[in-house]
């Protein structure tokens, strides 16, 4: 059974200082399908242009050159309105440092993206306490997130990517500030939610080890896709 | 509904920083405060004012000898020379004399209801073996005796006869009775009370007791004993006593109702000075109404108000400037998170939407704060000079929306330099 290709990357070239004598040509034209269900692991050095890629996927940039198409809607030049309300709809975003709003409690975090996506106050704190009870903090709900250890909050972060039931969730190094164990409890969240609710999932990361357990790992260098392969995992 | 989340946001992250957002305040506070100070205290002194002016009569026009603001004398040789005013006391010669009374009376006859006229005797004791207190006798005629309002509590009050007759009798008060005959008012009728004024003693026989009132101006002495009362005697009987033929230094027309008191004041002020004092070198006469007394007041304190609010706006102006430093610095600080909130889909016009309210909400508390304590300062000083307080409301109106707009104008630039930023280099700021 084919499904339907929610992230579809055509040429996309990113180049920095356009004009300038210091031009720099980041990416040099990324071809790049990802299908409904998939758990892909994007891995690369540093300077692969991992980070830059995950930026346009995630819509916090634009290509410069190339078609960019999101769960069938062209974003490679929509306007910044356009953008922001594709982030909030349709892109869960999975740091590495975690980004939880401070002082704020769990499920304010949670709330947040239903909030710019202009959900009723009773219905945020619904669907906010069901998806922290999904990554198992309910016991956490109003604690803030200096009150909470790396893994806790980190999966405060996951309730909060799935907040409007996006599209995609894209994690970037999700575990690389935890210890193995709290990494490992990370990633099986992150393989539940591919297996039980066939989120797609795209996972940049620079360990083999953990794109090993993704279904497809794509290899950056120097801003070229040099290899895809089957992963173990799916 | 996203406004309240943004106001609920930004108490949140103002309870985080208490000491640096009561910094913030501070120059708001200040601002507020003094504006409001300075208007309820303005409100205050000239409602006070007001009221105890129209008490003693708005439609009265107090008519007096006053000296030359400057004499303009020119020398020999051409040159002219303006001289200020040389304090010199009006002589008998300058008093106003009953025949310009007649004059004014008959010429106007239409709007002068009557001539209030009173003649100051002077302070004294009354004196009767041990006991002794306190008065100021004033001659009064029969129509300044009815605009004085005494609520007689036994006797009589003076009448026709003892005026044209100029009788020794006079109208007591009852603290004066208090103290010389046991508080009995009727039993003080027809004593004889023996005043000492300077080295002489003056009797007069009591006709009638009236109520003291307190003068509400504040000014009254600490005890009862040392009050001194006035002793109402007619006024032939007092200008008798001062050996004083010529005429009134100063006196009260009353106007018939439907005469603008202001007005008419000024057309028997240029009348009196054309008719009777053009040639009088160093006096002259000035007729003023309570009406252009408290107008006058009115528009001195409103200046005086509208001079102190320009210097709080300028306090208002840099407390203005604090707030969108402090905004900047928070930005700064909230790099990260307007970078997270924009990978969460917030669009700039939230971002902006959420520090204006930010700033909104820091100059609203501080406008809070300052119109509180506005009230309290003015509340203290209007109670040390002895007036009631009453808040401007105009003011508070004024001082909350002035704090709105300090809040969006100041807020802007930081909150629009926020809500464009690029969620990229936010997102990794350190």
């Amino acid at each position: 059974m084919k499904s339907k290709t929610v992230i579809d990357l055509k040429g996309i070239i990113k180049r920095f200082y356009v004009g300038m004598s210091n031009e720099l040509e980041i990416l040099h034209g990324i071809d790049l399908q990802v299908h409904e269900g998939e758990f892909v692991s994007i891995v690369g050095a540093s300077g692969s242009g991992k980070t830059t890629m995950m930026n346009i996927i995630g819509v916090l940039d634009r290509p410069t050159e190339g078609n960019y198409t999101l769960d069938g809607v062209d974003v490679a030049r929509a306007k910044d309105r356009e953008l922001s309300l594709i982030r909030n709809q349709k892109i869960g975003f999975v740091f590495q440092t975690y980004n939880l709003i401070g002082r704020t409690s769990a499920l304010k975090n949670v709330e947040l993206p239903m909030l710019y996506a202009g959900l009723g106050k009773r219905e945020r704190s619904e669907r906010g306490k069901e998806l922290l009870e999904m990554v198992g903090m309910e016991s956490r709900f109003d604690h803030n997130p200096d009150e909470l250890s790396g893994g806790q909050k980190q999966r405060v972060a996951i309730a909060r990517a799935m907040a409007n039931d996006p599209s995609i969730i894209l994690a970037d190094e999700p575990t690389g500030a935890l210890d193995s164990r709290t990494g490992r409890m990370i990633m099986d969240i992150f393989h539940r939610l591919n297996q039980e609710q066939k989120k797609t999932i795209v996972l940049i990361t620079h360990s083999q080890e953990l794109a090993e357990e993704t279904g497809r790992i794509v290899t950056l260098k120097d801003g070229e896709v040099v290899g895809e392969r089957r992963g173990n995992g799916c | 509904m996203l406004v309240w989340e943004n106001i609920l946001l930004a108490f949140h992250s103002l309870r985080a920083n208490k000491m640096r957002s009561l910094l913030t305040m501070l120059g708001i506070i200040i601002g507020i405060a003094s504006v409001i100070a300075i208007m309820t205290l303005g409100d205050s002194i000239s409602s006070s004012v007001t009221d105890s002016m129209a008490s003693m009569g708005a439609n009265n026009i107090t008519m007096g000898v006053r000296q030359k603001s400057s004499a303009t004398e020119t020398t020999d040789s051409g040159m002219t020379f303006s001289f200020g005013p040389r304090m010199a006391q009006p002589t008998e010669e300058d008093y106003i004399t009953e025949e310009m009374l007649y004059d004014l009376s008959s010429r106007y006859e239409e709007a002068i209801e009557g001539f209030s006229l009173q003649e100051m005797v002077g302070s004294g004791t009354a004196r009767q073996g041990a006991l002794y207190a306190y008065v100021s006798a004033v001659g009064v005629n029969e129509v300044s005796l009815e605009n004085t309002d005494l609520t007689l509590l036994s006797g009589r009050l003076l009448t026709e006869r003892d005026q044209q007759e100029g009788r020794k009798v006079a109208l007591a008060s009852d603290l004066l009775v208090e103290q010389m005959f046991d508080g009995d008012n009727s039993g003080a009728i027809g004593k004889t009370l023996d005043v000492l004024f300077d080295d002489r003693y003056y009797s007069y026989t009591i006709v009638g007791v009236y109520e003291y009132e307190a003068s509400d101006m504040g000014f009254s002495s600490s005890s009862d004993e040392d009050t001194e009362t006035t002793l109402y005697l007619p006024l032939q009987a007092a200008r008798n006593q001062t050996h004083n033929t010529s005429g009134y230094r100063q006196l009260t027309i009353l106007t018939a109702s439907g005469v603008s008191a202001s007005d008419f004041g000024e057309e028997v002020q240029e009348y009196m000075n054309r008719r009777w004092y053009g040639s009088n070198e160093s006096f002259e006469i000035n007729a003023m109404s309570m009406e252009s007394v408290i107008e006058s007041m009115t528009e001195m304190l409103s200046t005086v108000s509208l001079a102190i609010a320009a210097i709080a706006g300028i306090s208002l102006l840099v407390g203005g400037i604090g707030v969108m430093n402090i905004m900047l610095v928070s930005i700064t600080e909230r790099t990260r998170e307007i970078g997270t909130r924009k990978a969460l889909g917030a669009a700039n016009g939230s971002i902006r939407l959420q520090f204006i309210m930010e700033a909104v909400v820091i100059c609203l508390i501080g406008g809070a704060i300052g119109i509180l304590l506005g009230i309290g300062i003015a509340a203290a000083a209007t109670s040390l000079m002895g007036y009631a307080v009453s808040p401007s409301v105009p003011g508070i109106l004024l001082s909350v929306s002035f704090s709105v707009f300090i809040g969006v104008f100041f807020g802007y630039y930081p909150a629009n330099k926020a809500a464009k930023m690029n969620p990229i280099e936010a997102l990794r700021y350190e």
